[in-house]
């Protein structure tokens, strides 16, 4: 259940733990499935309640500076020494300390009972967590800074070359941003993007899709551009050939069953977008030998000298228009808008639904 | 005695004439004074073909007699045009199946054994059981199919054979059954001056290498036009092609000519001057338009597509390839010409639902600009009856409609090439090898009855004259997306195009309606 209230301000876990006054704050795809019901259960056990939601945070600290929060809860984060091996490999996001430290149980800010959320007045973060933000980039470009970081590791973890067809299904704030990454870190031989609605289509274009397909002819022109062979079936198409990498940016069972017919064989699915249950037909996977893999949050990069990847994210973002994917923005009073807006922000234009709470502080 | 065509002038007393609408019609006024132009009424037919047939085998034109032809132990290939013509199909029994059954009874009474009979389609879509049937009769498809009797395969790479090259460099290929045979016995049906003679062997049974060599932009906009062979390019080339074949492989030309009774009794209306209509075909045109009006368009399409033409046999000559398609030429000029004194600011036309390449499917849009730009725009010798930069004012739904099995290269075409440019000489550079060496659509062509993968391509350069030629193009009644997407206007009614043609041609413009099909061939002086 979600309501709006005055909780206790969240206390600081530890001495060097910093306060962030959140200026503005995204809607993820993960909180409006939350709020749905629609979430995976997988993730129950993972998370402590209750929480303040609010992961997509531009904020300031006690002193002004702004900040981007880097929310994933790991072993630094919560100060357990040594690390645990995926730790150590600079992939918080799959740290299986999560129930440990001085903190509740929880996979990422926004998520634990004990860090507030950027959907309040005031969150608490470990200093790793924190990231200047350049005075460049405006608190709407930099409200998305943490998904772009997902998209950018997602990018690196598909691992496109120059000779690959790359489908990008969804755009979405991850599809878009995936769009970006995938041009910016690992640009492909053609770059397809599955869009729905006109601004989807128009910012996908920008961002640097080569091409921009409607979903219901997408098997027409993956087949076209990768010159495969398509066979229709009797409940939907494949193709024989086909992209050599797709990124699934939706989660739903719809467009995961379609990313393993259109993904060529041996190809490589990787699933960006936050899936629930989903009924997913596991026969072309296997025929197909595909390698279907997650791209979860993010970490050092070991593709890119183990650089980090919002370190890699606010650098990028100088290049990109991402203000233009921010909004509108809602005050946390209009909160039931702001969640039914986001809940159909493609078909009303909108990309990235944010709170903007900077008007708290004054 | 049939009338001749004839232009009238639109006077008070004039009634509204039809137009054809893809499977729809409609009946439109025109302005007073534009002229419409009718085609000649039908000829009257041989009255008996297969005599004829056989006068024409045993008297050739600058060749031997056929049987003279024929020896024991002989390697012989029938090959016969495919079902893009007549249009629509002919009421059985077509005359291909007529001659073919004079040329392979004779091919047994000499102890030919080693007879192969081949559908010459190009880079046509292969036929179905049925529709070959229906070209060749039960008699040669129960002997011959499947085994010797078979569709034309552009894209085998063991059974097409390079010839060589023309003075021109162009390339030649061959059917390779043909190339190795002792004789080839070609049997034609010529509908429109286009058809026939040399292009036959040099498009029927050739391959995307050779085709190319003609069947491109830069030779189309050099054909003014494809109607009339002496100044087409197309067919200069074809020529050079033809004359390298008849070098290689010892060819036997048969061709045959029909009139122009397209339409069956029950859509008699279609064939008449609307002056002439009678009540009952007023009754027709009543019935035909309440219906085209009302079902939906897979209905129709069923009850067009079913429609057979009562064709009638004209002219059937033999023999040498030249001497014979001068007189077939002769035969078809006799039933479709028509003088027109003159061209005019605004040209209108009704693009029916059926063209060469939609045969028993919908005539998506790439073919409708294939028909209305292409194929009529283009039937005229001397000059075009539209004046250069002129306008075109055609009548079709043009709707976002394609059939998967036979065009699925036309919907890539359509959604990605024509989004991008509709320029016939730049999709050619970016797009011609693309389309042509698809591996999808090759093996649909080969395997299932898919049009080659380059057939889009062919089909929109046969507009190239006409957009080139033409000030404007205005489509009546059309999707507006889609004729957007082919770079055109579209209008909502006729009163709305010549509205809007008065920007490009200026008020009180001159206008020709061309009241086809039936086909007929404008001699513009």
């Amino acid at each position: 259940m979600l309501k709006l209230g005055d909780v206790p301000e969240p206390v600081l876990p530890a001495r060097d733990w910093v306060r962030v006054m959140p200026s503005v704050s995204g809607i993820c795809g993960s909180d409006l499935a939350a709020i749905s019901g629609h979430i995976s259960l997988y993730l129950d056990p993972l998370t402590s309640y209750p929480f303040v939601p609010g992961h997509e945070v531009v904020g300031v600290l006690d002193d002004g500076a702004r900040v981007v929060i880097e929310p994933a809860l790991g072993c630094v984060v919560r100060g357990i020494d040594p690390l645990c091996p995926r730790c150590a490999e600079g992939r918080p996001g799959l740290c299986y300390n999560v129930t440990e430290g001085p903190i509740e149980v929880g996979l990422q800010t926004g998520y634990c009972a004990d860090t507030g959320g950027g959907w309040g007045e005031v969150l608490v973060a470990h200093p790793s967590q924190v990231h200047a933000v350049p005075d460049s980039l405006s608190d709407e470009a930099a409200a998305l800074i943490e998904p772009f970081a997902c998209c950018i590791h997602a990018a690196l973890r598909g691992g496109a070359t120059k000779d690959d067809i790359v489908v990008v299904s969804g755009a979405g704030t991850i599809g878009l941003l995936t769009v970006a990454a995938v041009r910016l870190f690992t640009p492909p031989k053609r770059l397809l993007a599955i869009a729905k609605h006109p601004t989807q289509r128009d910012l996908a274009r920008k961002l640097g899709a080569d091409q921009v397909v409607a979903p219901s002819e997408a098997y027409q022109r993956i087949r076209f551009a990768t010159a495969a062979r398509r066979l229709d079936g009797i409940n939907r198409p494949l193709l024989l050939g086909g992209a050599d990498i797709t990124f699934e940016c939706v989660g739903r069972a719809d467009s995961l069953n379609d990313a393993v017919r259109f993904t060529r064989e041996g190809g490589t699915v990787v699933a960006v977008g936050m899936p629930g249950e989903e009924k997913v037909d596991w026969a072309p996977i296997w025929q197909r030998e595909l390698t279907v893999t997650g791209a979860y949050a993010y970490g050092s990069e070991p593709k890119r000298k183990g650089r980090k990847t919002f370190d890699l994210a606010l650098e990028a973002a100088a290049e990109l228009p991402l203000g233009e994917l921010t909004g509108p923005l809602f005050g946390l009073a209009d909160y039931r808008d702001a969640i039914a807006y986001a809940m159909s922000a493609g078909r009303l234009g909108a990309v990235k639904v944010a709170f903007d709470l900077r008007g708290l502080r004054a | 005695m049939p009338r001749p065509g004839a232009v009238i002038e639109v006077d008070r007393n004039t009634p509204p004439v039809l137009f054809h609408f893809g499977e729809g019609i409609r009946l439109e006024k025109l302005p007073l004074g534009a002229r419409i132009v009718y085609p000649p009424d039908p000829l009257e037919p041989i009255a008996h073909p297969e005599r004829a047939i056989r006068r024409a085998l045993a008297k050739p034109l600058e060749d031997d007699p056929l049987k003279s032809l024929l020896r024991r132990g002989m390697k012989l290939t029938i090959a016969f045009d495919d079902l893009s013509l007549p249009l629509p199909p002919m009421a059985a029994p077509d005359v291909r199946q007529l001659v073919m059954e004079e040329v392979i009874d004779m091919a047994a009474e000499a102890g030919v054994e080693d007879v192969h009979v081949i559908a010459a389609l190009g880079l046509h879509r292969r036929m179905t059981d049925d529709e070959l049937r229906h070209i060749v009769g039960d008699r040669i498809f129960t002997t011959f199919h499947p085994d010797r009797l078979y569709q034309h395969d552009g894209e085998d790479p063991e059974n097409n054979v390079y010839v060589g090259k023309t003075a021109q460099g162009e390339e030649v290929t061959l059917n390779r059954r043909a190339a190795e045979s002792d004789l080839v016995i070609y049997v034609n049906l010529t509908l429109v001056p286009m058809d026939g003679g040399h292009k036959s062997m040099s498009t029927g049974l050739a391959s995307f290498r050779s085709i190319r060599a003609h069947h491109n932009a830069k030779t189309l906009l050099a054909s003014r036009s494809y109607m009339n062979p002496p100044d087409s390019a197309l067919h200069h080339s074809c020529m050079r092609q033809g004359q390298l074949i008849e070098d290689t492989v010892r060819v036997f030309h048969i061709e045959t000519t029909v009139n122009n009774h397209a339409f069956p009794a029950i859509a008699n209306f279609m064939q008449k001057r609307e002056t002439d209509w009678t009540a009952q075909d007023q009754a027709m045109f009543l019935a035909t338009k309440q219906m085209t009006d009302l079902a939906p368009p897979a209905f129709k399409r069923n009850v067009f597509h079913a429609m057979r033409a009562p064709y009638g046999l004209t002219a059937v000559n033999a023999g040498q390839v030249d001497a014979v398609h001068d007189k077939t030429l002769e035969a078809v000029r006799k039933q479709l010409n028509v003088q027109v004194e003159g061209q005019t600011d605004i040209v209108t036309l009704g693009v029916p639902y059926l063209g060469p390449y939609n045969v028993n499917a919908p005539m998506n849009p790439i073919l409708v600009v294939c028909m209305g730009l292409g194929y009529l725009f283009n039937f005229y010798r001397n000059q075009p009856v539209l004046r250069k930069g002129g306008v075109l004012i055609l009548t079709h739904p043009c709707r976002y409609e394609f059939d998967a099995v036979q065009h699925p290269s036309y919907i890539d075409y359509y959604d990605e090439v024509l989004a991008d440019t509709t320029d016939p000489i730049e999709i050619e550079a970016k797009y011609e090898i693309r389309f042509a060496e698809d591996p999808w659509f090759r093996q649909l062509y080969r395997k299932s009855h898919a049009y080659h993968g380059i057939h889009p391509h062919y089909a929109w350069i046969w507009a190239a004259h006409a957009m080139q030629h033409a000030g404007d193009v205005i489509f009546v009644g059309a999707d507006r997306d889609v004729v957007h997407r082919l770079g055109f206007k579209a209008a909502t009614t006729l009163e709305d195009a010549f509205e809007m043609a008065e920007q490009t041609v200026g008020r009180y413009p001159s206008v020709t309606h061309l009241r086809t099909p039936p086909i007929m061939l404008c001699e513009v002086e």
